[in-house]
């Protein structure tokens, strides 16, 4: 009973972990510029992909697993340079447009280039299952976990004590009053397209051993990175990582105990019971606006 | 009701009655079929969207809801057609106002983030009930009949579209003239002001939501039943994104621009076709550049670069 709880729960846990670095992902994006990145799921996507390209090239894996990192961040850049950056101000269902456009750019190129075919990538240390209070644990989810948690740790430090941190949480509360402070708020767009492409390809890379790759698993996992950002409250960093593991586990555990076939409706319908219920999310502060 | 509005309707009736004897061939007539279909869904789309300024990324959900109770009332439990896509619409209609409702109270793009919750769970549904709907590969749809009259050729459809299509545009117009229409445009401009002059706010962008919901609905049956064979890929969220798209490729709040934007991507995978395996990347890239260098649209640019109202 506790057994089979626990197993649902690691499993939940180790998918959350990359629900809560998409969520992030969309969370710097939007923080710096109110965009809903609908590319967001592509990072996923390409981070598995280019792993699994680059250790079949031969590469080492430490450096195949670089590599599928810090690419994914440079198409983050291009994505801001060349459809964000000359449309600002555009209305929200535009850049809506834009965003879907480009991660249908994305997910074709990557089509063409490494086909329809779903891949697998080795485990980074082994298959063999840890025995957990009468549930297993793959070594790889303590990967996620734990690499999860090194991010999630070293974007508060970032944000909290490095003055570059503090120039983007600033440009995020108010983007005029930053610039004039002397806030490069154009860069800080940029770095936030960077930083989002690479958390949302380490999340891609490390759960990939686990639950394999294909070019269009992107959709799927984008959009449920975007309902953990809700859930959380959408511009909270910290309501975006507990979301993505609330995500996780609650589909985890529907998955086990309801119905695995309506496993991917639950982020759904949590996603409407929150906007009815608590509209703000988690840990979202409530707007009011000025006329 | 000016003149200037009469002569576009006026054009439109005539071109919808000559195109059948200008088509080559049958295939020709489908595609034409297809694209005066999407420009209805898109045109009660566009009143959310472009009049109320609300969007929804869910609205093939609505179109499947239609498409899926004209398959499976009458093979399952041998409803008359009509009255299977009058149940939809109804269904339709209920669902969206219970989403809408505490939707609306907020104010922002939550209606994008519900509508695409719920999109998503009603495909879901669809693929999964299969000894309902056929599951993933879908179902046939019996042939629409109504007081023995059976529509089955392609040219039938053609009338019955075109007349449609006709009584939308004038339709939608006339709505947007209306006390309804004046509203609506008013609380897209300022909802605080239209408020304040005694405008109910979350009621009219209820009713619109609820409308273009079962404008889908409705055109999914009409679907179903031209094409005779129904698959969740009606009810996806790619194909939810394509309907957006008609609509701000035509142009936002253009009745005309619905028109273009509809028979303009209806029309695009035919022509992709031909690039083989690249279908995906040119797609995408349309919709960016339309997006970065039209972004108004293209019926409002046109509009303005040759100085005529595109109402």
């Amino acid at each position: 009973m506790l057994a089979q709880f626990l197993q649902f729960l690691f499993s939940g846990v180790t998918v959350g972990a990359t629900y809560a670095l998409a969520a992030l992902g969309f969370t710097l994006i939007y923080n710096a510029s109110h965009v809903i990145n609908f590319a967001q799921g592509e990072f996923i996507m390409l981070g598995g992909m280019l792993a699994v390209f680059f250790t079949q090239a031969g590469l080492p894996l430490p450096v195949a697993l670089l590599l599928a990192v810090l690419l994914p961040a440079l198409v983050g850049v291009l994505v801001e340079k060349l459809a964000i950056e000359p449309v600002k101000g555009a209305p929200t269902v535009s850049l809506i447009i834009i965003t879907i456009g480009a991660s249908l750019v994305i997910r074709g190129l990557t089509q063409v280039w490494l086909g329809k075919g779903t891949h697998s990538l080795p485990a980074f240390s082994g298959d063999a299952p840890l025995a957990l209070l009468g549930a297993t644990l793959l070594p790889q989810s303590l990967w996620v976990l734990g690499v999860t948690a090194l991010v999630v740790a070293a974007l508060w430090g970032f944000f909290n004590h490095t003055l570059l941190g503090k120039a983007m949480l600033a440009t995020s509360f108010n983007s005029l009053a930053a610039q004039l402070v002397g806030v490069h708020t154009g860069r800080v767009l940029f770095l936030s397209f960077a930083m989002s492409g690479a958390l949302g390809a380490l999340g891609g890379v490390l759960v990939t051993p686990i639950t394999l790759t294909s070019y269009d698993v992107g959709i799927m996992l984008g959009l449920k990175g975007f309902v953990a950002a809700v859930v959380g409250g959408l511009g909270n960093g910290l309501g975006a990582v507990l979301g993505g593991l609330l995500v996780g586990v609650l589909e985890a555990l529907g998955a086990g105990y309801v119905s695995s076939a309506y496993k991917d409706a639950i982020p759904f319908a949590l996603i409407l019971l929150m906007l009815f219920f608590m509209p703000q999310g988690l840990l979202g502060a409530r707007n009011t606006e000025r006329v | 009701m000016t003149t200037s509005r009469y002569l576009p309707l006026g054009a439109l009736a005539a071109g919808l009655l000559v195109l059948p004897w200008l088509l080559p061939n049958s295939f020709y007539l489908d595609l034409a079929i297809r694209m005066a279909i999407n420009a209805i869904i898109v045109l009660g789309l566009n009143l959310l969207i472009g009049f109320a300024g609300q969007i929804s990324l869910g609205h093939a959900g609505f179109l499947g809801l239609g498409a899926y109770a004209s398959a499976v009332l009458p093979t399952h439990f041998g409803w008359p057609p009509l009255a299977a896509m009058l149940a939809g619409m109804a269904l339709t209609g209920v669902l969206a106002a219970l989403v809408a409702r505490p939707i609306f109270r907020l104010k922002g793009h939550y209606l994008a983030m519900a509508t695409l919750g719920l999109g998503i769970i009603l495909n879901i549904v669809v693929r999964n009930e299969a000894q309902w709907t056929g599951g993933p590969d879908g179902m046939p749809v019996l042939p629409f009949e109504v007081a023995g009259l059976t529509l089955s050729r392609d040219w039938h459809w053609w009338w019955l579209v075109s007349a449609l299509l006709l009584l939308s545009v004038w339709m939608a117009q006339n709505l947007m003239d209306s006390p309804f229409g004046r509203a609506l445009r008013a609380l897209h401009g300022s909802e605080v002001a239209s408020r304040g002059v005694g405008v109910d706010v979350a009621g009219y962008k209820v009713a619109i939501f609820v409308l273009s919901a079962m404008f889908a609905s409705l055109m999914g049956s009409i679907t179903a039943h031209y094409v005779g064979f129904v698959t969740p890929n009606v009810a996806d969220f790619f194909h939810s994104i394509e309907l957006v798209t008609m609509v701000v490729i035509g142009g936002m709040a253009s009745v005309y621009g619905s028109l273009l934007g509809a028979v303009l991507l209806t029309a695009l995978p035919q022509l992709l076709a031909t690039f083989e395996g690249w279908e995906t990347v040119v797609f995408g890239a349309i919709l960016m550049l339309c997006m970065i260098f039209l972004p108004k649209g293209l019926a409002p640019t046109l509009a303005a670069r040759f100085g005529k109202g595109g109402q």
